[in-house]
C-alpha cells in the first residue's frame, strides 16, 4: 500500500512537473525587467514554502512524540526534517543564481536571505545533534525539543519581511496581498508548488519507512547484545 | 499560592547561589571566559586597522562578539561541572524540579556572564579609544536584555548537550543560530548608543529582543523537564 502512494505520488509530481516545464518555457513570456531568469521562481518559492510546511508538519511531529513516547512519531518528524533541510538548500542555491544575475552577487547579507540562511544552519544542527546521541528515546526527546525552538525562531524569519527593509522583492504572491504577478504567470506556480508537495511526500514516506527499519535493527542487535 | 511562590524561589535561589558559590571557590569558567574575551580582543586589533569613527560603527558588533564567544565557556561549564559524581543525577533526584535546576543555573551564568561582560567593556573602551556613552544606562540596559537571551537559550542548550561527547563543539553550533535574533537587536542597539544616533527609529530592535526573552524564556521553562527527565 506504501510503495503504491509513493509511485502514485511520484508519477502524478513528474508528471505535472513536466507538463508545467513546457508552460514555463514555452508559453510564459519573459519578465519585463528581469527577463528569462525570473523564471527560477517557480522553483525557489514553491520549495521554499515545501521547506517551511515541513518544518512545521516536523514540529507537530515531534510534539507527538513527547506527548505519547511512540517513536514513529520522531521518525516522521527526522523524515521530514530531512527532506525540507534539501528543500531549503534548493531555495538558497536557486536564490543564489537568480542573485547573481539581477543584483550581480550570489550573496548579499540582506535580513531575509540572512534568516533563511540562518534556519538551514539551525536544521544542519538539528541533524548534528541527532547523530551525536545513540540512545533512541533520548536523541527523540531531545531534537523533539530543538525542533520546537527551531520553528519559534522560523516565525523570526517569517515575520521578518515584515519587519526589516529588504532588498528582498516584495511578496508578488496575490496570497501574501502582493498582487504583482500576472494569473498566467501565477497559476505554473501553484501546480509547482502542488507537484513539490507530492515529491516531498513521496520522499518523506522513503525515509519514514528507513528510520523504521533503522530503529527495527537497532532494537535487535541491543536484543542480540544482551545475550 | 505565595508558599509555593516562596518554595519556587527560595529553591531556585539555592541552586543559584551553589553555583556561584562553586564558581568563587574555583573561579575556572569566569577566569577562562574574561581570558578568552582579552584574547579575541586583542585578536581584533590584528583583523582590523580602523579609523576612530569606523570603529565607533562597528564596536556594537565587536563587542557582542566577545560577549557571546566568551558566555558559551560560562555556559558550556555550567551543566558539564555536575557530571562529576554524578551531582547532576543527584540534583534531578532532589526535590527541585526541573524548572527551578533550570531557573538557578541560567541566574547563575546571567550573573557571571555580566560579571565578565562588566570587566570586558571598559577593556574594549581602553584598548579601542571608545568614548564612554552618554546614554551608558540604556546601554548597560541593552547589556541585561542581550545577556539574558543568551543565558536563557544557552543554559538551556548546555542541559541539552550535557551528556554528548562533543558537547564543547555542539554548544556554540546550536546556540548561535538560534541567538541570532537577539544579538542582531543587542548589536544594533549597542552600535546606535555608542554612536550617538537616534534610539527612536531603532525600537523594533528593543522589540525583537523583549520578544526573544519573552518568548524563549517561556518555551525554555516548559520544555527544560522534557530535557533534563524526560
Amino acid at each position: 500500500m506504501r510503495l503504491k502512494i509513493i509511485l502514485t505520488l511520484s508519477a502524478v509530481a513528474g508528471l505535472i512537473l513536466t507538463w508545467n516545464l513546457s508552460r514555463i518555457f514555452l508559453q510564459v513570456p519573459d519578465e519585463a525587467n528581469q527577463g528569462a531568469i525570473f523564471r527560477i521562481i517557480y522553483f525557489h518559492v514553491p520549495a521554499a514554502i515545501t521547506s517551511f510546511v515541513g518544518f512545521y508538519l516536523a514540529m507537530f511531529s515531534a510534539i507527538g512524540y513527547l506527548v505519547t513516547k511512540d517513536l514513529r512519531f520522531d521518525s516522521v518528524a527526522a523524515s521530514v526534517n530531512e527532506v525540507s533541510l534539501a528543500f531549503a538548500s534548493i531555495t538558497l542555491c536557486t536564490g543564489s543564481i537568480w542573485g547573481r544575475i539581477i543584483w550581480g552577487i550570489w550573496w548579499t547579507w540582506d535580513p531575509r536571505l540572512t534568516s533563511f540562511f540562518v534556519c538551514w544552519l539551525i536544521y544542519v544542527g538539528y541533524f548534528m545533534l541527532r547523530r551525536a546521541i545513540d540512545d533512541p528515546t533520548a536523541r527523540a526527546r531531545l531534537s523533539a525539543v530543538l525542533s520546537i525552538f527551531a520553528c519559534v525562531d522560523i516565525v523570526l524569519v517569517w515575520k521578518s519581511i515584515e519587519w526589516f527593509r529588504t532588498q528582498h522583492p516584495g511578496p508578488v504572491l496575490e496570497i501574501r496581498g502582493g498582487g504583482g504577478m500576472a494569473p498566467g504567470m501565477e497559476a505554473p506556480l501553484c501546480w509547482n508548488f502542488l507537484a513539490l508537495l507530492m515529491l516531498a511526500t513521496a520522499l518523506i514516506l522513503i525515509r519514514t519507512r528507513q528510520e523504521s527499519t533503522k530503529l527495527e535493527i537497532d532494537a535487535l542487535r541491543r536484543h542480540a547484545n544482551a545475550f | 499560592m505565595r508558599f509555593l511562590r516562596q518554595k519556587f524561589l527560595g529553591q531556585t535561589l539555592a541552586i543559584a547561589a551553589k553555583d556561584l558559590r562553586s564558581e568563587i571557590r574555583g573561579k575556572e569558567a569566569v577566569n577562562a571566559s574574561v581570558s578568552f574575551a582579552l584574547v579575541i580582543l586583542l585578536l581584533f586589533s590584528f583583523a582590523f586597522d580602523l579609523e576612530p569613527e569606523q570603529i565607533r560603527d562597528i564596536a556594537g558588533g565587536l563587542l557582542w562578539l566577545v560577549f557571546a564567544f566568551a558566555g558559551t565557556l560560562i555556559l558550556n561549564r555550567s551543566f558539564a561541572r555536575e557530571l562529576v559524581n554524578d551531582c547532576l543525577d543527584a540534583l534531578l533526584a532532589s526535590p527541585v524540579s526541573g524548572a527551578q535546576l533550570f531557573f538557578g543555573k541560567c541566574l547563575a551564568n546571567y550573573v557571571l556572564i555580566i560579571i565578565v561582560e562588566c570587566i570586558s567593556l571598559p577593556v574594549f573602551a581602553i584598548f579601542y579609544n571608545v568614548r564612554v556613552p552618554q546614554r551608558m544606562a540604556l546601554l548597560f540596559l541593552v547589556m541585561l536584555l542581550g545577556t539574558w537571551g543568551i543565558t536563557v537559550i544557552g543554559t538551556l542548550f548546555s542541559a541539552m548537550t550535557v551528556n554528548l561527547r562533543l558537547r564543547e563543539l555542539m554548544l556554540p553550533t546550536l546556540i548561535y543560530p538560534m541567538l541570532i535574533p537577539a544579538l542582531v537587536g543587542a548589536i544594533e542597539l549597542s552600535r546606535v548608543l555608542i554612536n550617538g544616533g537616534p534610539l527612536a527609529e531603532n525600537m523594533i530592535w528593543f522589540r525583537i529582543l523583549v520578544a526573544f526573552n519573552v518568548i524563549f524564556t517561556i518555551l525554555s521553562l516548559a520544555l527544560v523537564e522534557i530535557v533534563l527527565v524526560g
